[in-house]
């Protein structure tokens, strides 16, 4: 049964969840309460490495209206071991993650205890009561100087470096010897916060049966197996529930405030509800990992690069968490969608005495595209060719070989898209005065789709026709507002001819939807989207199997749409008759399907040669800015983005992904930064900081192309992270270009331009 | 603890009689009593997620208290329209693929409502100035300020 043109698939359709959302209909994580619900705290360290001496609860425990007061002691398993993977476990990068401090606190910001009070002003009046006794100690906030084994351990007793990767591809001394020109730089990113709108929350209350639900906002469900685990009951009696979340980017896929919710709802029997404020999500939540990087690239005088050594160290934050993870894929992306046949790439990630670092949208690829895109504009500098020019002769094609050794499978459009770019964008305009410098950048980038094949990933969805002809589709995905459960409706939209309206998803609930797997690595529409898509196959063949024994017509010869299945003569049958049909005889009107990714295995420690990703999207973004000299304000004046998405699912939602992922590479490469000082976050608020506003960015041109020859249904790549890869550095690129030097300290700020050019005088 | 005090006023239309303490946000005030469409996104009046129209004014509710609303009219996002009947403005924001998570959106749609109501007729500069106050994480703005124009030249035809 083939799909060739597409009623819904590819239209510009509102998606199903949006009227409930612009009516103000949808309840967040914080907008859902239960009667005789009370409120959870938490007790923080005022200390970014310190010992407990002593913790006395007694003043708190005392205060009228709290419920309970939690320590480390009150935790069945407090020390917990994190591992990877919610389908397959891989063993080698075990860390020890702590629910709540022991004799030790890591970070500014560790939770020590856990009150629940029947309001949250007595919590915070009860949090205020509790005594800790600290004893300050030497702390390390740079992941170069954690390196040093004379630095002060985190993990006592253990290295602050977590994890190495490599790549060994080639010969490198070889290639530097080819080599006409070679330049070496360094180069570097900063704390980025994810600064989505809704604050980490949620609400826990136990079950008639002594179960414990969660109903949370979380990018991640599945985490349900190690609520289970820390509490030491077994995994059927933990549920969570992700209601609508109001923006993950990553930031939710790690444990927010689940551990401390299902603790004082077992503990007290009673509803606990957390809600954290904005200061506590911006200092001690996860951060996009900073990294250090030292990029030596050789080339031949004809813009070929024969070699690429390149080394890359992350800062972890205090806790193990999700940073190797991080930085294979940095490492992996390390050279970028460039063909180079010698490559040499060292990667670290290093303990400190920060919150812990996390995934952010890219999870490593848009650093690495950070530090690969600036040294590819470095190069065409000292070899004198147009850093488009120079791209375009060393882009990756279909059939090369990557970093890892691995053969790219489908196209890489990478020439179209900057094509497409240069065309939108138009030639660099003359500055609008005197002051004023304008300067034009580009950057290509990848990412991948799908999660890291040795995790053997799957995903799990059911479609069930109604018997009036609607269609409920059951799938645990967790939406984060990119269109995760409408891309799934308009899939089966097409399949089956029933128009969205009469579609219903029920979504994110462990013990009511078949397991999706996470919201997380671009791989919802990859693969609940093939599940779903293989499900509603089923229900179709089962649909069309009983209209032509009524038609009296082949399988073959009939087609579905709106709501009907036609012969081609015209004689149709309405699909609510087939379905009561089918019930009548006991034919399925329902399938649950499974989809599984590629599955492999680790690639070789020692030389990084193996498949790591099932597939990548690539593109290119350009950027205009303009730089006045006097106030070293930059204004981007114009952006243009081109990915080839395979299959656009619905273009509208694409550029919505395209327009999103613009607007938070300018943020990150001209005014966001987390700024910790010794540990100590010093952007408090979104005043400090700075994400861009409508005024800070003009309009984004957007360029779906569709080589259609994606993993995912229909076609279709994914696009959630990439759309931000290559931004920052197009536009940090075009700074450079603007100034005529570069600055290698992000993110760009007027002052940073201001001492540049005052340098430059 | 803190003395109460009586306070009377309009939510979308329906009158409330209640007693708060001095110190309580018309945004904490608003959520308890159900108007949970005012979402909280930073209680310190940097991100526009709670702003609600007070006697048709546009106010960040977090940085009022709920006494200052003595004698007015709030309107929230469910007294523009309601999921049957959207307001033009909602409906633009619908058809334009302007929402994406959607926790931005009710005090995006409420800033709007008030800019159109004083600027009919705008530029998508005027657009973009009149927004820069809502923070938006997932959007870009593109799609916001083409539904805000949208729905700027739907409603000058219904003048």
């Amino acid at each position: 049964m083939e799909l060739k043109e597409f009623k819904v698939i590819g239209k510009r359709l509102p998606s199903h969840d949006s009227i409930e959302k612009v009516a103000g209909q949808t309840k967040y994580a914080d907008d859902f309460g239960l009667p005789g619900m009370i409120y959870g705290k938490i007790l923080r360290s005022k200390y970014p490495h310190a010992r407990i001496k002593r913790v006395d609860t007694s003043k708190a425990e005392k205060l009228d209206g709290v419920y309970c007061v939690l320590t480390h002691k009150d935790v069945p398993h407090n020390a917990i071991v994190t591992r990877f993977g919610q389908t397959r476990a891989v063993g080698g990068f075990e860390g020890i993650f702590r629910v709540l401090a022991e004799s030790k606190v890591r970070y500014y910001g560790e939770p020590i205890a856990l009150v629940a009070a029947e309001t949250e002003e007595i919590a915070e009046r009860a949090i205020d009561l509790i005594e800790v006794d600290y004893e300050e100690m030497v702390g390390v906030f740079d992941q170069k100087e954690a390196m040093d084994p004379k630095a002060p351990q985190i993990e006592e007793g253990k290295s602050n470096v977590i994890a190495r990767f490599k790549i060994r591809k080639g010969n490198v001394a070889k290639g530097f010897e080819e080599a006409d020109v070679i330049v070496e730089n360094e180069y570097m990113s900063q704390f980025i916060d994810h600064a989505y709108l809704e604050p980490e929350a949620g609400v826990a209350w136990v079950e008639d049966d002594g179960s414990i639900t969660i109903r949370v906002s979380t990018q991640v469900i599945e985490h349900y197996r190690e609520i289970a685990h820390v509490l030491g009951i077994p995994e059927s009696r933990v549920r969570v529930i992700t209601p609508k979340i109001g923006g993950g980017f990553g930031g939710k896929e790690d444990i927010t405030v689940e551990y401390y919710l299902a603790l004082l709802a077992w503990k007290t029997g009673r509803p606990v509800k957390i809600v954290q404020s904005r200061e506590e999500s911006l200092s001690f939540r996860s951060k996009r990992h900073p990294y250090k990087f030292r990029y030596k690239t050789g080339a031949k005088k004809d813009g070929r690069i024969v070699a690429v050594e390149a080394e890359l160290i992350s800062d972890a934050g205090a806790y193990m968490t999700l940073s190797p993870w991080v930085l294979l894929y940095s490492t992996v992306n390390a050279v970028g969608p460039y063909n180079i046949p010698n490559v040499k790439v060292d990667s670290y990630t290093v303990l400190t005495n920060h919150p812990p670092s996390g995934a952010y949208r890219t999870f490593g690829a848009g650093q690495a595209c950070v530090a690969y895109e600036q040294q590819m504009d470095e190069v065409a500098k000292k070899l004198g060719m147009d850093p488009v020019e120079f791209r375009k002769k060393n882009y990756l094609r279909k059939g090369d070989t990557m970093a890892n050794g691995v053969e790219v499978l489908n196209t890489v459009a990478l020439s179209e898209t900057t094509d497409r770019v240069l065309e939108a964008l138009g030639p660099k305009p003359k500055p609008s005065g005197p002051k004023k410098l304008v300067g034009f950048g580009i950057a290509s980038g990848m990412s991948s789709y799908g999660r890291m094949i040795f995790l053997h990933d799957t995903s799990r969805s059911k479609v069930r026709l109604e018997l009036d002809g609607s269609v409920t589709i059951e799938c645990g995905v967790q939406d984060v507002g990119a269109g995760q459960e409408a891309s799934l409706c308009q899939i089966v939209s097409e399949v089956l001819g029933v128009p969205l309206k009469k579609i219903r998803i029920i979504s994110g609930d462990t013990a009511a939807t078949p397991i999706a797997g996470t919201t997380t690595a671009t791989r919802q529409l990859y693969m609940s989207g093939n599940a779903t898509l293989k499900a509603a196959m089923k229900v179709r063949e089962n649909i069309l199997n009983k209209a032509s024994e009524i038609l009296g017509a082949d399988p073959a010869e009939l087609i579905i749409e709106d709501e009907k299945i036609k012969k081609k003569d015209g004689e149709s049958i309405s699909l609510r008759d087939v379905a009561v049909a089918c019930a009548e005889d006991g034919i399925e009107l329902f399938c649950e399907a499974q989809f599984n990714a590629p599955f492999g295995e680790v690639p070789d420690p020692e030389t990084g040669q193996g498949r790591v990703f099932p597939d990548f999207t690539f593109g290119t973004v350009g950027a205009i800015v303009e730089i006045d000299t006097e106030t070293g304000e930059v204004e981007v004046k114009k952006i243009a983005s081109a990915f080839d998405v395979g299959t656009a699912i619905n273009p509208m939602r694409v550029e919505g992904q395209i327009e999103g992922g613009a607007s938070m590479g300018i943020g990150w490469a001209l005014s966001e930064d987390v700024k910790f000082e010794k540990g100590v976050a010093k952007a408090q608020s979104l005043a400090e900081y700075i994400v861009v506003t409508a005024v800070d960015i003009p309009d984004i041109k957007s360029i779906i192309v569709e080589n259609h020859d994606g993993l995912g249904p229909f076609g279709a790549r994914g696009v959630g992270e990439v759309v931000l890869t290559p931004v920052a550095p197009a536009v940090i690129n075009a700074v450079a270009d603007a100034l005529g030097r570069r600055i290698k300290e992000l993110p760009i700020t007027g002052e940073r331009i201001l001492l540049a050019i005052k340098d430059q005088v | 603890m803190m003395k109460k005090y009586p306070l009377e006023f309009r939510v979308n239309g329906k009158k409330f009689s209640v007693e708060v303490r001095p110190n309580v946000t018309l945004l904490r005030l608003l959520r308890s009593l159900g108007f949970t469409e005012v979402k909280s996104g930073c209680e310190k009046g940097d991100c526009g997620t709670c702003a609600v129209l007070m006697d048709g004014e546009p106010v960040n509710s977090c940085l009022t208290l709920a006494l200052q609303a003595q004698g007015k009219e709030i309107t929230t996002v469910r007294g523009l329209g309601t999921m049957e009947n959207l307001h033009p403005i909602q409906e633009a924001f619908v058809k334009h693929g302007a929402i994406q998570c959607g926790f931005c959106t009710p005090g995006m749609v409420i800033t709007a409502k008030a800019f159109l109501d004083k600027n009919p007729n705008p530029t998508r500069e005027e657009i973009r100035e009149a927004i820069s106050g809502n923070l938006c994480r997932c959007t870009g703005y593109q799609k916001i300020v083409d539904a805000i124009e949208a729905a700027a030249k739907k409603m000058r035809g219904a003048r």
